[in-house]
């Protein structure tokens, strides 16, 4: 009881540091740094992907790779099935490149430029801080390149290699080579297509064989530099029996101009290892007349390449004009283990169409899907989920569990399930459930003295519960935040 | 504490009140007693706030502050406090967090301090023995797979860990057993000192052999028909409502 109730006030505390931030209700990170920034002339062709790979220092066969995605990508058109709609965009009209023009030191964070570092600590990331007390590792990624990166010489007595993508290509090749496109091929789809021809930086880790990461690795992203497409490339590789944990948080400045972000994130884990993954997105989502916002245009899979492998995806997607976005499983060794669990809130005229594969191939291979999507204002929002369950995967199990809840009457929520069984021993689970913001439960609330605006957070919250609480500790804590505010004056 | 004057209250279009007066002191309780339809819970939910109650008429003053004027939040703050009828579920808000977070509004409201953890817990053990209720039920989501009579005995451990200045039961007593009566009319017991004051709103006569009203009011087609001391509480037991209800009718006509 005692504990219980400890673990109940630390949450209630938390609660309240969730409320006290309600105040704030703009957009509390939309403030554009002044670095000067090198950056790319508008427009794509062979010659922009040269420069981008040759400011990288990368080898040749790495110019090629992008080159031929490139080409790829110029046979391909744009998806149009996602439930969402915006105005065409004109892929000749964006920068593909963009750099800090002072690029820092890695040494110490002396040496990074104090303007950075300011806008760390205003989106809340105080990196001196974050060595001694969070335990944190932290590889940030101010536009589109790695400009600090703490706790490297940990890592390195276990020999896990943590650092930029670009790093990696010229320090690990063989590494690179043998994974970088094994999960999302270039051929994947129009977006991993555009990423693998133009990325310019994301995050590389790899844990070795038998090594349990002992800290969380975390990346923050940050799109900053005024129309500069961002194509984050990020790649990990658990080796057997290893185990990682991975947070993924993003903020973004406010500006006129819609923005395209196309990440790859592409995850391997091998027998018995094990990766978790969390993401908590919060880029500009547009104002309250829906101009403006990020296009958030995202593929994430992980590969179960081992058996009794497990991949685990949490995110909370808050952030956004639109998101499309399906982290997905590949449940190739036997035994393995997939798991999605999903916040995904809209407001004012965002949009969201996200979800998850789970594809099951090996034997006895299991996977959960919890999906919790929030609508309120004019927003859309889609749970689109593929189950597949191969002809040799005998045993397999899914449960999905995917819940809407629904704020005013202006909003929609969407689901489109699409379940393939071609095994008859399989046990696929699909429960469905859509709610709305009761007047009665805000009233019971009130009548206990919580203002109507807390009481939405609560019952938002508690609606939540299921998938914050698979986030570490202070990442529920940022979720719990972005809620409040992402939803602040949506009822009432 | 609490004086209502020619309250007149509707529901979606439809006049349910129709000159309510009453006047509760401290340190009083008084029964609302009526047959079905009569306006007891639309009394019940206008004192608390609930926006689906319209007041076209009539005044409302708790503690020479005009109830009217005040947001339901408000008026709980203030001391107001509804055991409903129907407790509503908040799946995943614990019971602790929520009672955390409303007793902190109250306190904060009145110039208090937040309770420590340990003061909030020490207070959650005292109130939760007075009402036998397992520790589980503290943890869990507000009201969720809560049995009828857990969900009353919850309104009840709400009072009490709150501590109202006016407690507003609106039909506790429906849905319980015997032995569950008997416990949350001990609850309401405990609760009732000099200072504060119960309106108990009942449509059975049995709540009030364990919760003792000083005063019976019944409530007849929005208006307070006849008031009286317990006795009268009996007699309407015995009796039933027709011949009050027809005889105040037939005085009315008169």
């Amino acid at each position: 009881m005692e504990e219980n109730v400890n673990k109940i006030n630390q949450e209630v505390s938390d609660d309240m540091k969730v409320l006290d931030d309600l105040t704030k209700s703009e957009y509390k990170w939309g403030f554009v740094t002044d670095i000067e920034s090198e950056v790319a002339p508008k427009g794509l062709n062979e010659d922009i992907i040269r420069l981008i790979s040759s400011k990288k220092g990368e080898p040749e066969w790495m110019t090629e790779w992008r080159l031929k995605a490139y080409r790829y990508w110029l046979t391909m058109e744009e998806p149009k099935w996602p439930n969402v709609t915006y105005p065409p965009i004109d892929f000749q009209d964006i920068s593909y490149y963009s750099a800090p023009k002072k690029r820092p030191q890695k040494k110490s964070l002396d040496e990074v430029d104090p303007e950075l570092l300011k806008t760390f600590e205003k989106l809340g990331i105080p990196l001196e801080e974050q060595k001694a007390l969070a335990g944190v590792a932290v590889d940030a990624v101010f536009d589109s390149v790695s400009v600090a990166t703490t706790f490297r010489e940990t890592l390195k007595e276990k020999g896990i290699i943590f650092c930029s993508i670009s790093e990696a290509i010229r320090e690990h090749p063989d590494l690179v080579k043998k994974y970088l496109g094994s999960v999302v091929p270039y051929t994947d789809n129009f977006y991993a297509a555009l990423n693998s021809a133009v990325f310019s930086d994301g995050s590389f880790v790899y844990i070795p064989k038998g090594v349990r990461c002992p800290m969380e690795l975390s990346t923050y992203f940050r799109i900053n530099a005024q129309e500069t497409g961002q194509f984050e490339r990020t790649l990990i590789i658990a080796d057997e029996g290893s185990y990682v944990s991975y947070l993924e948080g993003c903020t973004a400045p406010i500006r006129d101009n819609n923005q395209l972000h196309a990440a790859v994130v592409e995850l391997i884990a091998l027998d018995y290892a094990e990766i978790k993954y969390s993401t908590v997105q919060n880029w500009y989502p547009g104002d309250k007349e829906g101009k403006g916002g990020i296009y958030n245009f995202v593929t994430k899979r992980g590969a179960c390449r081992g058996k009794h492998s497990k991949i685990s995806w949490t995110q909370v997607e808050t952030g956004s004009a639109i998101t499309w976005k399906y982290p997905s499983c590949i449940l190739q060794g036997d035994y393995s283990v997939g798991e999605f669990y999903s916040v995904a809130v809209t407001n004012n005229f965002q949009q969201a169409d996200t979800g998850t594969k789970m594809i099951h191939i090996g034997k006895h291979t299991r996977s959960t899907v919890v999906s919790k999507g929030i609508s309120a204002g004019r927003s859309k929002n889609s749970y689109r989920g593929l189950v597949k369950i191969g002809k040799n995967a005998i045993g397999a199990r899914n449960f999905t569990q995917c819940d809407s809840m629904l704020m005013g009457d202006k909003c929609s929520a969407n689901t489109f399930p699409y379940i393939e069984v071609e095994n008859d021993t399989a046990k696929v689970e699909h429960e469905a459930t859509t709610s709305k913001v009761g007047e009665d439960q805000i009233f019971y609330l009130n009548q206990r003295g919580i203002s109507t605006e807390d009481a939405v957070n609560m019952i938002v919250n508690g609606f939540c519960k299921e998938v914050f609480k698979e986030l570490p500790m202070e990442f529920a804590v940022e979720a719990q935040k972005l809620l409040s505010i992402s939803l602040e004056g949506s009822v009432g | 504490m609490l004086i209502i004057k020619n309250l007149h209250a509707n529901v979606e279009g439809k006049e349910i009140l129709k000159g309510i007066n009453l006047e509760v002191k401290a340190g009083e309780i008084h029964a609302i007693m009526g047959p079905n339809g009569s306006g007891k819970s639309t009394l019940a939910n206008v004192l608390a706030g609930n926006k689906g109650y319209e007041v076209t008429e009539g005044e409302i003053w708790f503690e020479g502050k005009n109830l009217l004027e005040l947001e339901p939040e408000e008026r709980a703050r203030e001391g107001v406090f509804l055991a409903f009828q129907y407790p509503i579920e908040i799946p995943g808000v614990s019971n602790a967090t929520f009672l955390k977070t409303a007793i902190n509004e109250k306190r904060k409201h009145i110039g208090l301090p937040e309770l420590t953890p340990k003061e909030f817990l020490d207070l959650m053990k005292e109130k939760s023995k007075i009402l036998g209720m397992d520790d589980s039920l503290i943890s869990r989501s507000v009201n969720v797979g809560f049995s009828g009579g857990e969900k009353k005995r919850n309104e009840i451990f709400q009072l009490l860990m709150l501590n109202p200045k006016l407690a507003i039961l609106d039909e506790t007593d429906s849905g319980l057993d015997i032995d569950a009566l008997k416990i949350v009319a001990n609850g309401v017991n405990v609760f009732h000192n000099d200072e504060n004051a119960v309106i108990v709103v009942t449509h059975y006569q049995r709540l009030l052999n364990y919760i003792v009203p000083d005063y019976v009011h019944v409530l007849s087609k929005g208006k307070i028909v006849k008031s009286g001391g317990k006795e009268l509480a009996l007699e309407l037991e015995e009796k039933g409502y027709d011949w009050i209800t027809s005889d105040e009718l037939e005085s009315q006509n008169a």
